[in-house]
């Protein structure tokens, strides 16, 4: 494991907001076909995090590789042509766009010939397909009609397109931010088992979360986030979940409570 | 179990039946210019029982050429307004653009296409100016634009020291969009045409090409739309330059209308087109809204001067209307906006 290079690392993150410190010089490693969850109470700086390694924003100070090679994402879409795609905790879709449109923003397909490259057409009936298929894959059969605007879609149905939207697009690396914060029981095991399937074709995902059952039933390694600093990386088999809130909320500290090896 | 329980409800839920006005409100949110189409249907049907001679192609063709200029501004005010912005130095711009233009062609300055060139060059320097402000020194669009509607305007008059500029001193190519040819019993004139192929060119781009969707999700919620990888600057700016673009065509089309290009122009033009887009269903708030609506809209415009003035009534009964038509359709922007899942 230790000679493995890291898919994506980051050392010293820094973040500042005014006075307020989102991060303080924090370090993480993302190795290859690994699920990575990220715990922490609210604003101990896992957004930040996450954004700061898919370009949402701009680190103050800090470094990081992806393959052993330092980048500097100025912006989201840097990081996405790089394979790594987002699910932010605000979802990030167009409300008045329909759930076809969604999928494909920022990254539309043109019709192919001269329609496409000279008129610059967007292929709509074929990204209305794709998204359709994508969604199915996803186990998501709730959503049928795809040019049905996101804003009329219930929070779940918003956040399962946003997921779909990662799962379809991501080749490197795939960041999910709480994506199942409003999904019912039957959907939020879709989202795990998507993870699953992912993890399963190779590609590393970060995981954010705040239902430990999840985290312990889906997560190779948990990075622990306390007040925009590292507070450690554990197992679910080197702590069990109730240590693992004991780190997390600061009632103890992983030296004081190293856990099974 | 208990989260099965209340997906079960969710469901039940999104399956109740709906009451028809809740039917309503889909059907516009799904199709926002219904609305401005009914309009101008039950104020053609009232106008032409009141007096028949609103009907006569004679004064219909009078309509769209008196529109022409209101419409084409209203395409660039549409751009801007789906972005979530407004601009009020649309009038301003056209002036601008069509006093440089027609003041350096004067008495065989400059070749016909030279001018009309120019007149568009400034449009587009003048939204090169908007766009800047808006994106680079992230000025809200109202003020940006509230600063260059006196800057523009102040610079026309400078320029021209108030003086008109009378179609015979202008090279033929100027006065051309006012040229009107048959077509049966109407008579059409070139810059209707110039505005409807300018209504088909950017509602083309606006419904099919990826351009179109940005301007959408920008004006929608920005800062998902730069999230999802979208350049949230280069489409503002590039609405702002295509609206300038317009403005300056629409300067040409005014010239060939008026049959001269003064300063004093089109005062009412910033309100008339923001009376047009609004009325045609394009949220003020960004994001929703088409190009069809904004020609809906500035057709009821349209209408209501003719129809009105063919009904002998007070013009102030216009200003009324069109007043009370502006609110209505806010409010029920405002209502359709509230569609539930
Ligand atoms: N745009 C911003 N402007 C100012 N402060 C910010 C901004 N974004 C985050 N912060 C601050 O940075 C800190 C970390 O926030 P962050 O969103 O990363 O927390 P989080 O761990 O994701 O919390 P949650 O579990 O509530 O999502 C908080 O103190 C927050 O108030
Ligand atoms: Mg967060």
């Amino acid at each position: 494991m230790t000679t493995t290079t890291p898919v994506l690392s980051a050392r010293g993150l820094v973040k500042t907001y005014g006075k307020v410190v989102g991060l303080d010089g924090v370090d993480l490693d993302l190795f290859p076909g690994e699920v990575l969850a990220i715990i922490g109470d609210n604003g101990a700086g896992k957004s930040t995090l996450i954004k700061c390694l898919t370009g949402a924003v701009e680190p103050d100070a800090g470094e990081i590789r992806l393959d052993g090679a330092p980048v500097h994402f100025r912006r989201p879409q840097d990081a996405r042509k790089a394979g790594i795609e987002t699910v932010y905790q605000t979802l990030a879709v167009a409300p008045a766009l329909d759930i076809a449109a969604n999928l494909y923003l920022g990254r539309e397909r043109h019709r192919p010939g001269p329609l496409g490259s000279v008129l610059r057409m967007i292929d709509k009936k074929g990204m209305r397909r794709d998204a359709e298929k994508a969604l199915t894959d996803l186990g998501i059969g709730t959503l049928q009609n795809m040019s049905q605007a996101v804003e009329t879609l219930s929070g779940g149905q918003r956040q399962a397109v946003a997921v779909a939207r990662a799962a379809a697009f991501g080749s490197k690396v795939i960041v999910l931010d709480e994506p199942t914060a409003a999904l019912g029981v039957r959907e939020s095991q879709q989202v795990l088992r998507m993870i699953d399937q992912v993890r399963s074709r190779g590609l590393p995902v970060i995981l954010i979360s705040h239902n430990m059952p999840h985290v312990f039933e889906v997560a190779d390694r948990i990075h622990i986030q306390r007040l925009g600093r590292g507070a450690g990386v554990i197992t679910p088999r080197s702590h069990t979940m109730p240590e693992a809130v004991a780190i997390m909320t600061g009632a103890t500290t992983l030296t004081e409570t190293p856990g099974q090896t | 179990m208990l989260g099965q329980e209340v997906t079960t409800a969710v469901e039940q839920f999104a399956q109740r039946r709906r009451s028809p006005l809740e039917r309503l409100q889909h059907v516009l949110h799904a199709h926002p210019s219904i609305s401005p189409l009914l309009v101008l249907i039950i104020a053609f049907v009232v106008f032409s029982s009141i007096n028949p001679r609103f009907a006569s192609p004679n004064s219909l063709s009078l309509v769209l050429q008196q529109v022409a200029v209101i419409g084409a501004l209203a395409v660039g005010q549409t751009l801007v307004i789906l972005t979530a912005g407004i601009d009020l130095s649309a009038g301003a711009v056209t002036i601008l653009a069509m006093m440089l233009a027609a003041g350096l062609a004067e008495g065989g300055g400059l070749p016909g296409v030279v001018a009309v060139l120019i007149g568009i060059g400034v449009g587009v320097l003048a939204g090169l100016a908007n766009g800047a402000l808006v994106t680079r020194v992230g000025l809200p669009p109202f003020i940006v634009t509230l600063g260059t509607l006196s800057v523009f305007t102040a610079v026309a008059l400078l320029y021209t020291k108030g003086q008109s500029v009378q179609a015979t001193d202008l090279p033929g190519l100027l006065n051309w969009t006012g040229e009107t040819f048959p077509v049966g019993d109407f008579r059409i004139s070139v810059g209707v045409v110039l505005v409807g192929v300018l209504y088909l060119l950017v509602g083309f781009a606006l419904a099919n090409t990826a351009w179109g969707r940005h301007v959408y999700a920008v004006g929608d919620d920005k800062e998902a739309a730069r999230l999802a990888g979208i350049r949230v600057d280069r489409v503002l700016l590039s609405v702002y330059l295509t609206a300038g673009a317009v403005y300056g065509l629409a300067a040409w089309i005014l010239i060939g209308r008026a049959g001269a290009a003064s300063p004093n122009a089109i005062t009412d033009a910033n309100l008339e087109s923001i009376t047009a887009v609004v009325i045609g269903g394009t949220s003020l708030f960004g994001g929703r809204g088409a190009l069809v609506g904004t020609l809906l809209g500035a057709l009821i415009v349209g209408f209501f001067r003719s129809g009105l003035s063919l009904a002998g009534v007070d013009d102030q009964y216009r200003v009324l209307a069109v007043g009370l038509l502006v609110l209505l359709a806010v409010t029920v922007d405002q209502w359709i906006r509230k569609v539930k899942a």
